[in-house]
């Protein structure tokens, strides 16, 4: 019962959060620039055509009155019209995001996969070489720049070993729709197409490693230092007395709780991984929304940089609800005191 | 509080060198941080060709391999890298420095002020940051970018737009435990006022934290700022800037390795340097929680 009273307190504080999502997103956009619509026509328009698009935009209405429509957009789902690609940005959204969806999902198995197991290694032999290799290598990947990690590994697998792809999702030679999720992975294996599987994995490889690094590196820290705190602890040494095996107590009794500080901050460093793929995804010419989001930065396209900074917002505010809902699961003590 | 006589202050001090001193990642990362930040203020009198920050072009000594000349190899207009990598290295630390000047003290005085007044306070700001955190920085300065203009003062002011969250959020939960303490209720039932609480009582308690965050907090804006210009969203050429070095180079990949690697090497060792140093002074202060 307190739990349901915890979620529902953290959806109403998520949805407060997306509504100032929205204003920030609308005082950049529609209020900073003074006026979208020369901006987008470029300044040979003439002062007809501009007025001619400031009605059609709404610009024309007072600011409260645009703010409305842009909500009311936002609640139908509807995020106006690219001046790229002059396609609803919803429609292009929509194309862009499983690329991009399938990229931070296998980054976040990565960084979890690896950097929970390291953290564990270098806890249980601390001070010994594997902590001291763990701590280097957490240390590392903390400061490469994702993208210098990125053309790293392009030119050792790609150019050096010719071992993976470089570039994009799937071979150009390779027809293949993924229409129910719009994942690769998921799609191929529905359809039974597993030679599509084997390639979207070859081609995911490299980018999910760049953007994993990082995390990945900070999750095996914050394992490695919440392990030694609960090893300290007395319960833990209380289950060594009553002679529980060495491999239970450290995978059931230690790991449980230890588990609680990395995936919090997994939830707040989601908004770093979404700013990694950016980059990462123009390196692997990745056809995802951040690139997508990056070609109409520079095209100056408005709409679709709103749309595309308001889903990641969403994103980042829905991963960090799933992640508290799981935290919950993980711990029973933040279900009963509540918030963090 | 009474102040400690002069002689234990000094012993004090020495002691935590001493300290500071013996743990060698943490020199290791003070010796890269203090030598980046020279090699930056002499950069005119130090590298071998101070003529090449700007848009020199020398055809004859294109896309040349490192060598006695040039360390770092030559790009593809013929300009000595070594010599671009250390005036990069100017742009990169005048990042950081305003980026933290503005983050820091905003994060300081909203945290403090959140975590010892409570109330709609506390409920506003920790609000407005809870928002703010689910802008990704990289992200909001690509959005900035897109309705100014791309260049660096706005990419620096958009990313300082979003970094006191992270500030905000330590110093409130250090404020929210120290405000229940002893000292402080004794501070105000003495009748100290809110400045004196908040400034000369609650500040010198955090100051331990602050170092330690700014320190990691230097090598991740340089990080973000180095992506923010290997998108071509940084300075504008033809100043010298690391990550810009890095995407021109890596069009010549892999035959023109040096171009691309030697540039973002740099950034690497300038991350790193405050990285290690900021690791060092969290153990030599022991704070805990500050990442």
């Amino acid at each position: 019962m307190e739990f349901l009273s915890f979620l529902i307190k953290r959806v109403l504080w998520s949805v407060l959060v997306l509504v100032g999502l929205s204003m920030v997103i609308f005082v950049i956009a529609r209020v900073v620039p003074g006026d979208p619509a020369r901006m987008a026509l470029g300044p040979r328009a003439s002062p007809e055509q501009v007025a001619t698009m400031q009605a059609e935009l709404g610009l024309d209405r007072p600011i409260v009155q645009q703010y409305a429509l842009f909500i009311e957009g936002l609640t139908r789902g509807d995020l106006g019209k690219s001046l790229l690609t002059e396609r609803p940005v919803n429609d292009d959204i929509r194309e862009t995001f499983a690329a991009t969806f399938e990229l931070v999902l296998c980054t976040m198995i990565l960084a979890m996969g690896f950097g929970v197991p390291l953290g564990m290694i270098a806890a249980y032999w601390k001070d010994k070489w594997p902590d001291t290799a763990v701590r280097v290598f957490a240390i590392f990947a903390a400061v490469t720049p994702s993208f210098f990690l990125a053309l790293l590994l392009q030119i050792l697998a790609g150019y050096v070993l010719h071992l993976l792809p470089t570039t994009g999702r799937l071979p150009n030679s390779m027809e293949f729709e993924a229409s129910w999720t719009g994942l690769l992975l998921i799609d191929s294996l529905i359809s039974g197409r597993l030679d599509v599987f084997g390639e979207a994995l070859r081609h995911l490889l490299l980018p999910a490693l760049s953007l994993a690094a990082a995390t990945m590196g900070q999750m095996a820290r914050l394992t490695r230092a919440s392990m030694i705190d609960v090893s300290r602890q007395d319960y833990i040494e209380a289950a060594r007395a009553f002679g529980i095996p060495e491999w239970l107590r450290v995978t059931k009794y230690m790991l449980r709780p230890s588990f609680v500080p990395p995936l919090t901050i997994m939830g707040l460093e989601f908004a770093s991984l979404i700013g990694g793929a950016f980059v990462v995804e123009m390196v692997f010419a990745w056809p995802g929304m951040a690139a997508y989001g990056i070609r109409t930065i520079l095209q100056k396209d408005l709409n679709a940089v709103m749309g595309v900074v308001m889903v990641s917002g969403v994103f980042f505010v829905l991963v960090n609800l799933a992640i508290d809902v799981l935290v919950g699961f993980v711990d029973p003590r933040v279900r009963i005191r509540g918030r963090r | 509080m009474t102040e400690a006589p002069p002689d234990l202050m000094l012993s004090n001090a020495y002691q935590n060198w001493y300290r500071f001193s013996r743990n060698p990642t943490a020199m290791i990362g003070l010796v890269i941080v203090v030598v980046c930040v020279l090699a930056a203020i002499l950069a005119p009198y130090i590298t071998p060709f101070p003529d090449h920050v700007g848009a020199v072009t020398n055809f004859r000594a294109r896309h040349l391999p490192p060598s006695a000349v040039n360390w770092f190899g030559t790009d593809n207009v013929g300009r000595d890298i070594f010599t671009r990598v250390i005036f990069g290295l100017r742009i990169s630390l005048l990042l950081a420095g305003v980026v933290l000047g503005i983050a820091i003290p905003t994060g300081t005085i909203l945290g403090m002020a959140a975590g010892y007044f409570g109330g709609w306070t506390e409920i506003v700001i920790m609000r407005i940051t809870d928002i703010a955190l689910a802008i990704p920085p990289l992200v909001m300065a690509l959005a900035v970018a897109a309705v100014l203009s791309p260049d660096l003062l706005h990419s620096m002011l958009a990313i300082a737009s979003l970094w006191w969250t992270w500030h905000t959020r330590m110093i409130y939960s250090i404020t929210r435990q120290l405000r229940t303490q002893e000292f402080i209720e004794a501070a105000e039932t003495l009748g100290a006022s809110k400045f004196h609480i908040l400034f000369r009582e609650i500040l010198p308690n955090c100051v331990s934290a602050i170092a330690v965050k700014t320190s990691l907090d230097c090598g991740f804006v340089i990080l973000v700022g180095a992506a923010l210009s290997f998108l071509g969203l940084g300075i504008q050429p033809p100043t010298p800037d690391l990550g810009t070095m890095v995407a021109q180079g890596a069009s010549f990949l892999p035959d023109d390795w040096w171009e691309s690697v030697l540039p973002g090497c740099a950034i690497l060792f300038l991350a790193l340097g405050f990285n290690l140093l900021g690791d060092g002074l969290r153990d030599l202060f022991d704070v805990e929680d500050v990442r």
